[in-house]
Parts: structure tokens; sequence; C-alpha cells
């Protein structure tokens, strides 16, 4: 951690977003983590994707559970919305949140021990409910608050520093979360903002429950030979199955790409993603091959990454249920609470 | 793109703008948080140091340090460099028991400076404490030179001055004053193992314009006028008084006469505001005391008319109104704008368009060249003319500068003269000392204050213009208080604390670069053929000030490299406290420039390598 704050002096050449915003502007406060977390590195990529989509601080609502990883919402988006929750209850209140105000943007940071372990009954049911939120786990596969025990998503037979091996299997969030039905599906690795970033942009364009495992390694007790989600190891193993760019409505798509490796996808909020392929045969809209795929991958050692599933018309929880348009928490009494007559007339309704 | 070699002492020392712009290379950043821990003595003697005159200069420098100063790039004002040394001069304690002694013994070797101006002092305090015998010549009753004529006490008190001064004579050279040289030739033939020059750029350029002549009684040349006011020989002037000229004797010279009876003092310059060589903040200062400037006149002629005694006396000057213009080749010209003269009265007049050299004394076939403008033919490093044993220096050498070049001049004549008395190569310059040391105390703990200050530039109080202008002698600027000095000091970036990278250590954890609060670090993987300019052109911010260094790494492991541009880097060393290997490391360059002595010379004898 650091005992000065970041001096708010910054380069004068820094460019303005649409809004007149730096990038400086979305900033939280100083990190208090340990140096080199990769959980920074995240923070600093949520920073750039919301600089770049020009989305105003203050329609963002950041919620989190209990862990290092959900520290961070304090170091990112100093003027938005925040909740830090109960251990593993993040999802609960997300949904809460987005069901009573649908107009604000929802992102929920939330780390292994707090999704897989503690909160893996709640990210079930977010996922499956298909809330409108951006889900990003900092997935270190270690408790690091109490000092580097093993988590949920440890791999099995990786050590940890002082040289135990990890005996139970891991949980794949990437694997849940497609299955439970997830419309937005990625991985990635902190060390690697260039892909981070667009797919957090796009995670943030997409209508519906948007998952982004990011490997992050944890400086401090997980970041050395033996390791799976170390920098090394990563960096060996990864397997970058596409790449993408968000390109934002009032921006031009001037490059061009041989027909056949790229596909164009119009974002739910107008603007287009770009996905350009890598691994000539992955198709991220074919949920059962790239679920094999996977699989696969992950049996011989694999951490693959990028937009593993997206669903091409999704929908959200309140599309399923049919809310109306104006946000509850806009509505008076008068419309929610209409009264004795119409709670009548609905129970005569349903006899 | 090749690494940087930061062995290479010039590379960190470009980091330190203020310390490579001085011309004397002061390590402005050390004394700077000297000042910032009360340390002042300790501060005044890295001043003294490299620089000499620190009072004197903390007062009246021309501060070539502080438009390069750091700060001015990322924040509105640079830090108040020249007046943060003057908090050092004058809260410092008794520091003569600091200050070299004359040595016991004396070398044998004799030298002579004529002039007792800052280059000549600055030669002599180099050189006398390795046991040479110095003899100052100086026309004048008192040592000091330009500074003790030219600028007036209410800008520098004589106390100061004579502080100053006094610390090297205390080193006993033989002062010769009221001694003027008349033949370098009868000099050349004395005893002298070499000579130095340092007379300064003495005669002030002549107007010869119509009436000239004719007004002569009331039309005076600005520096002899401010000399003659200094030594207390004018006391009066008009109550009208035009100053001809925008540098800062011109400055002088019109707040000067504010305080001798001149109550319509007007300043009068051919060019624009802009481009009037004066220091801003002493067009500022004079403007403060109701001087008014004004600009594109050009004086053609004196006007006179005959006075009670039947002599012409001055009545005023014509100007002609001019515009500035852009030629076909882009150059700048004036030109007349056709309006009608303008004529404005006048009792006095001072001409401060300039100043010369001047060598009268100098026989033109003693071994010393000159060039068709009469000025001496010195090699810019070594300060030596034609003359094997002749070096020149401060505006003698070059032309008319200011104090710090002068005592600049003056360290590099001193190195040359010591090498030549050891029969050594005088052209092997000596590399500058770097003394390296780490900062880092604890885990997040560095031995130099990296919080950076967000307050702006202080501004120096003045006294009450009522009190000075009837004072002639009275400081106009009263200092810095301490709190104000702790202050501004807090506003140094520190940049001689410079971030050392160490690709070996580096786990590319892009910690540094995401925290970095001016977006100066960058991992690339630059392609083979890729270019400099390319390359500065793809960093998060694109490194635009190519005057600036780019800080390359050696390939990491993902074949990626470090640059860091250096030019707004606030050397606040957050990337080394975010760095979880130490792959960054916040080091003092402390550079000292090599003086006179033991450690200029190469132990080697001429014509050894």
């Amino acid at each position: 951690m650091t005992y000065i704050a970041k001096p708010s002096i910054h380069h004068p050449g820094l460019t303005k977003n649409a809004l007149g915003h730096t990038r400086r502007d979305y900033e939280g406060a100083v990190s208090t983590l340990c140096a080199g977390c990769g959980h920074d590195s995240i923070s600093a990529a949520i920073i750039q994707a919301f600089f770049d989509l020009n989305i105003e601080p203050h329609r963002v609502a950041k919620l989190s559970g209990i862990g290092c990883s959900s520290k961070t919402p304090a170091y990112f988006l100093g003027n938005s919305h925040g909740f830090n929750t109960v251990h593993g209850r993040m999802p609960s209140a997300l949904t809460g949140a987005n069901l009573a105000n649908k107009d604000l943007l929802y992102i929920g940071v939330s780390g292994d021990g707090d999704s897989a372990s503690i909160g893996l009954g709640q990210f079930c049911h977010a996922i499956r409910r298909g809330v409108n939120m951006v889900y990003i786990v900092e997935n270190n596969g270690v408790y690091g608050l109490t000092k580097g025990q093993f988590s949920a998503t440890a791999d099995k037979g990786s050590k940890s520093k002082k040289g135990a091996s990890n005996s139970d299997s891991p949980i794949d969030l990437v694997m849940l979360a497609m299955e439970l039905g997830a419309t937005y599906v990625g991985r990635s690795f902190s060390g690697d903002k260039e892909q981070l970033i667009p797919l957090i942009k796009g995670a943030i364009a997409h209508q519906g429950a948007a998952l982004i495992d990011v490997v992050s390694p944890c400086v401090a007790f997980n970041n050395h030979p033996g390791s799976t989600k170390s920098y090394d190891y990563v960096r060996a193993h990864n397997e970058a199955v596409n790449s993408m760019d968000i390109i934002t409505p009032r921006e031009e798509i001037t490059t061009n790409y041989p027909a056949g490796t790229t596909e164009l996808v119009t974002m739910h909020d107008g603007s287009q993603m770009l996905l350009k392929k890598i691994a000539a045969d992955y198709d991220p809209h074919d949920k059962i091959a790239a679920m094999q795929f996977l699989m696969r991958e992950s049996a011989a050692g694999q951490v693959v990454t990028g937009l593993l599933y997206a669903e091409r018309d999704s929908e959200d929880l309140h599309q399923h249920i049919g809310t109306v348009a104006t946000p509850l928490n806009q509505l008076g009494d008068r419309d929610l609470c209409p009264g004795s007559e119409a709670l009548a007339r609905i129970n005569a309704g349903l006899r | 793109m090749k690494p940087t070699d930061i062995t290479n002492p010039d590379y960190f020392h470009k980091v330190v703008d203020c310390q490579l712009a001085c011309p004397a290379h002061t390590p402005v950043p050390e004394y700077i948080r000297l000042i910032a821990d009360g340390k002042y003595s300790d501060a005044y003697m890295v001043n003294w140091e490299s620089n000499v005159f620190p009072g004197v200069l903390g007062r009246t420098c021309d501060r070539p340090c502080e438009p390069a100063c750091r700060r001015g790039r990322v924040d509105e004002e640079p830090v108040a460099i020249c007046r943060l040394k003057r908090v050092a001069a004058d809260n410092k304690d008794d520091v003569r028991d600091r200050m070299p002694k004359p040595p016991a013994e004396k070398n044998g070797k004799k030298i002579a400076c004529i002039g007792a101006g800052p280059a000549s002092l600055a030669v002599a305090r180099d050189l006398l404490p390795q046991g040479y015998h110095v003899v100052i010549y100086e026309a004048d009753p008192f040592a000091g030179g330009m500074m003790r004529t030219q600028i007036p006490k209410f800008r520098l008190p004589e106390s100061v001055l004579d502080e100053e001064v006094g610390y090297i004579t205390a080193l006993e050279p033989e002062m010769r004053l009221g001694h003027r040289i008349e033949s370098m030739k009868a000099l050349l033939e004395e005893d002298y193992d070499a000579i130095f020059v340092g007379t300064g750029a003495p005669r002030g350029r002549e107007l010869e314009i119509p009436g000239r002549q004719e007004a002569s009684a009331n039309i005076h040349i600005g520096i002899d006028w401010l000399s003659s006011v200094s030594f207390g020989h004018t006391t009066k002037i008009g109550k009208r008084v035009i100053v001809l000229g925008g540098g800062n004797t011109a400055m002088d010279c019109c707040r000067t006469s504010r305080r001798l009876g001149g109550d319509e003092v007007k300043v009068i310059v051919r060019s624009g505001y802009e481009e009037m060589k004066a220091s801003p903040w002493e067009k500022e200062d004079a403007r403060h005391e109701g001087i008014p400037i004004f600009n594109f006149l050009v004086p053609k002629a004196f006007t006179h008319e005959p006075g009670p005694d039947g002599k012409p006396k001055l009545t005023g000057v014509t100007f002609e109104k001019v515009k500035a213009e852009r030629d076909a080749k882009g150059r700048r010209n004036l030109v007349p704008t056709g309006e009608a003269d303008e004529w404005v009265a006048a009792d006095d007049v001072l001409v401060a368009v300039g100043q010369e050299n001047s060598f009268p004394w100098i026989e033109r076939d003693c071994g010393i060249e000159f060039d068709r403008w009469g000025m001496p033919i010195v090699d810019e490093k070594t300060l030596r003319s034609s003359h094997p044993r002749v070096f020149f220096g401060g505006d003698a050498a070059f032309g008319p500068k200011n104090i710090i070049w002068a005592v600049a001049h003056g360290h590099e004549a001193a190195v040359s003269i010591d090498k030549l008395c050891h029969d050594e190569d005088i052209s092997d310059r000596p590399a500058p000392g770097v003394k390296i040391s780490s900062q880092k105390m604890g885990i997040h703990e560095w031995s130099y204050d990296n919080d950076i200050s967000n307050e702006d530039r202080y501004k120096v109080p003045h006294r009450d213009p009522k009190l000075t202008l009837r004072d002639i002698k009275m400081e106009v600027e009263l200092g810095f208080d301490l709190k104000a000095g702790l202050a501004e000091a807090q506003r140094c970036l520190n940049c001689d604390v410079q971030t050392v990278f160490s690709t070996n250590l580096c786990i590319e954890c892009d910690a540094c670069m995401d925290i970095c609060p001016t977006d100066t670090i960058n991992f690339v993987a630059p392609t083979a053929e890729e270019t400099e300019s390319e390359l500065r052109e793809r960093l998060r911010v694109p490194a635009n000030n190519t005057s600036q260094d780019l800080y390359v790494s050696t390939p990491l492991k993902t074949t990626r490299v470090m640059i860091k541009d250096e030019d707004v880097c606030l050397h606040c060393g957050l990337c080394a406290e975010r760095c979880p290997t130490g792959a960054w490391d916040m080091q003092k360059y402390l550079i000292s420039i090599t003086h006179a002595g033991h450690a200029c010379r190469s132990h080697a004898p001429v014509g050894a390598k």
C-alpha cells in the first residue's frame, strides 16, 4: 500500500472524452492493496473502460462483497454509487438495487472466495436470473487476506507458497456461468489490458448477466513456481480465442480485416463489437461447442481467454418479469400500492 | 531503440532541468530539500560551492533555472528557485568556520586576475585554497565589479555583497584596488603563470542621433550613471526622466531615477513589451513603482533650446512610431507606421541601449587574437584565448551575459589554469562527480519528502513603495519568511531523485504504469524498424517534448520494453512504492561539477595518452 495520496497533478497532454473528463477523473482513492496486486490493474482497466465509453460516473453503481477484490471499488470511479455488502452477498444486494432502479449501470466486483465459496449460491442465482450487470471476479486462487490458503478456484495439484499441493477440484466460474445461462461470458488476465479493457466495455454494453473471470495474480501468496495463477504461468498458458474492440456510436470503423476473420455485433446500447478471431474454429455464439473447447483446453492446463460466449439477442431480468419502463424507485406510492380495490381485482383474476 | 545508458552521468543530469540550465550547475533540488529541512547553513554551502555568491544571486540572478523547472510543465508556475536561495542566505548561521582556509603552504604559482567582478572572484575562490598566489587588480576602490557598481542597493544591499566578497578576500588574495591595468604586454612580462581577464563589458553603448552632442549635459550613459550613483557622486536627477532601452540596466536606471527626484520617469523602448530583454519580474517591479513602459518608439532626435546660461539645454526626445512586421523570410522587423512622430518632454535622459566590450589596454600584438568585432577569440570550454597563458571569463569573454555565467566561466577557467600549472592538457575536461544513493528507508518510506504539494507559487513580499522610493538603499524585496520558504521549497519535485529501473527484477504486473500520476510509464513491444519519433507517438500520452529523453529498458521477459517519458515525471516515487519486486528504485543522483584542484586533474602528463 501507499501512504501518500496519488498526486492530483496529471499529464498536461491527457486526452478528454466526450464528456470533457480525463481518465484521471474516473479514479478513486489510492489503493491500499499490496504492491503489484493484479486487482489494481483490473481497477485501471475498469477506469479506462468507463472513460472510453463516455459514461458519467453518477450513472454507475459499484457493489462488492468482502475480500481483497471487494475493496477495489474504492479505488475506481470515486464519483459513482457504491455498496460494500456482506461477505458473498453482493449478488443479492445488486439484484435488489437493479430491480429498484434499472437505469443505473451495475458493476459487481467479487473474488474467488466471495463468489466461489461463501457466495456461490448467490452467484448462481444472480446469473440464472439474468440480472443486467457486469460481474467481475478477480480470481487469484487464494485467500489473500488470510495469508494464502487455497480458494475454491485453485487448480487441483497446484502448489501453495509453502509447497503444499491442492487436492480439491476447482470450481470453474466460467463454465458454471455458461451453464446457468449467463449471456456474456469472458475470461481475461490482469496483466493483459489490451484484452481486458474491450472485454469490460463489451460487458457494459451488453444487456443481461455478464461475467468476466479475470485471473489476477496474488503477488504476496500465489505468484510462485507451482502456482497456476502466477504472472509467469498465465503468460505461458494463455490461449486467447479472439480479440475485440468496442466501437462507440460516434466512432468510425477504419481498419479493414480479411473476410471471415471478423464479426460485427451490434450491442444493446447502439455501440458495435468488432470480434476478431484468433482460434479459427472457435464460435463464441455456440455455447455447447464453446463449453467442449473450454473443457478440453482446461484439461490440458491451458488458460483460455477472450470473449468465450455471447448470446445474440439477450434479455435481462426486467424483460423476463415484465416490469414497467419507469424504474420502480421513481414510481409514486399510488403506483406502487394501488390500494385494496386493485388487490381485489388481482385476486379475482386468480380465482 | 537502444536501451538507455544510465551509467553516463549526463543522462540523469538532463533530468534535473534546473541544474542543467544553471550555468554553474548548482544542485538545486539538494539545497531546496535542505531549506525545507531548516538546514539553511547547509543549503547555503551547497550553493556557495557552486555559485560562490548565493546571497547576491538569491536577489539578482537571471534565473535560467526557473524557465527550465519541471514544475512549470505540470503546474502554472515553476518553483521560485532564485528566492529560495535567498532564504538560505538570509537564515544561515555564521558559516565562516565552514569556509576553506588559506593554505599554510603556497604552491609557488602566481596568477593575475584583472577586474574584481564575479568572474575573477570565482577564479580566485577556486585557486586560493589550492595554494595559488592570486593577485586581483581592480580599477575601482572596491571589489565586486558590476555587482557593486551597476546593481542598485535597493535590489542588493551592500552588506550582502560585502559579506560574500569577504569570504573570498579572507582566502588572502593580493588585492590591488584602485589599480587599473594599462598594458597587457607589461603584465605578460611579469612573473605570472596565468592571467585571467574578468573586466566585464564596461562601456555603455552610445546613441548617436541628432542633438546628442548639444544636449549632452543631460544625457547620461546608463551603466556609468548607475556606477556614479553607487559611489555617491550622483545624488539627484531631473523631475522628468526618459530611460531609453529595454534591458535590465534600463530597469535599474528608471527605478534609481525614481529615488533621486525623478517624479515622472518613463521607459521608452524600440521593441514590443514581450521582446524586451529585461527579465519579466524586473519589468513588473518597475511598473509596480509607477514607471510606465512605452513600446514601439524609436528615438530620432534629442531636442534642445538655449538655457538660461545660453548653452543648449535638453528639452525632450522625438520618437518615430514603429510596428513589428515579418518580412518574406519570416524575420521580424520594425517598420515605421507612418504616423506623426511623438515628442516626449524630459529634463534628463538615461541611455541604456546595450553594453560593449572594450579592451584598449590589450595590445593587439601581444599574442591575443581578436575577431572583427573586437572580441577576443576564446575557447568556450577552456576559456583560453589564443595566448596559452591568458584566459577570459564573464562578460569580457563573450559579451554581456549575467553574474551566474561569470561564475561558471570562473570555475572553468580555474580548472584550465590549475591543469595548465600542472602541465596537463587543458582541453581534457574533468567529468562531474556523481554520488548515487538509494532513498529507500522502509517498505514505503523514502528519505525525501515524496508527497507532491499542490500549492501555487508564492509571491515574494515587497516593502511599501512609499518607504522604498524615499531611500535609495532600502531593499525593496523582503524575501520569503520561513513559513513561505518552507511551503515554496515543498513545491520542488526533487528531480534529482531518479527513477532507476532494473529489467531483471520486473514481473510486468503493470502496477507502476497504473499508478503513475502523469502517465509517464509504458510497456510496449517496439518493432525493429520503429523510429524514436514513431514510438513517441504511440505512448500512453504521446511524448511530444522531444527535448526530454525517453528512458528505455532492455527487453523484458515478454519481449516488451519499459519506456518512460522523463518529461513530466513528478519523482513522487509511486512507481517504486507500487513495485512488488523493487524493480523501480528511487536513487538520488547528486551531480557536482568538478572544480579546480586534485579532482580535476588527470594525473597523467601531457602526451601520455
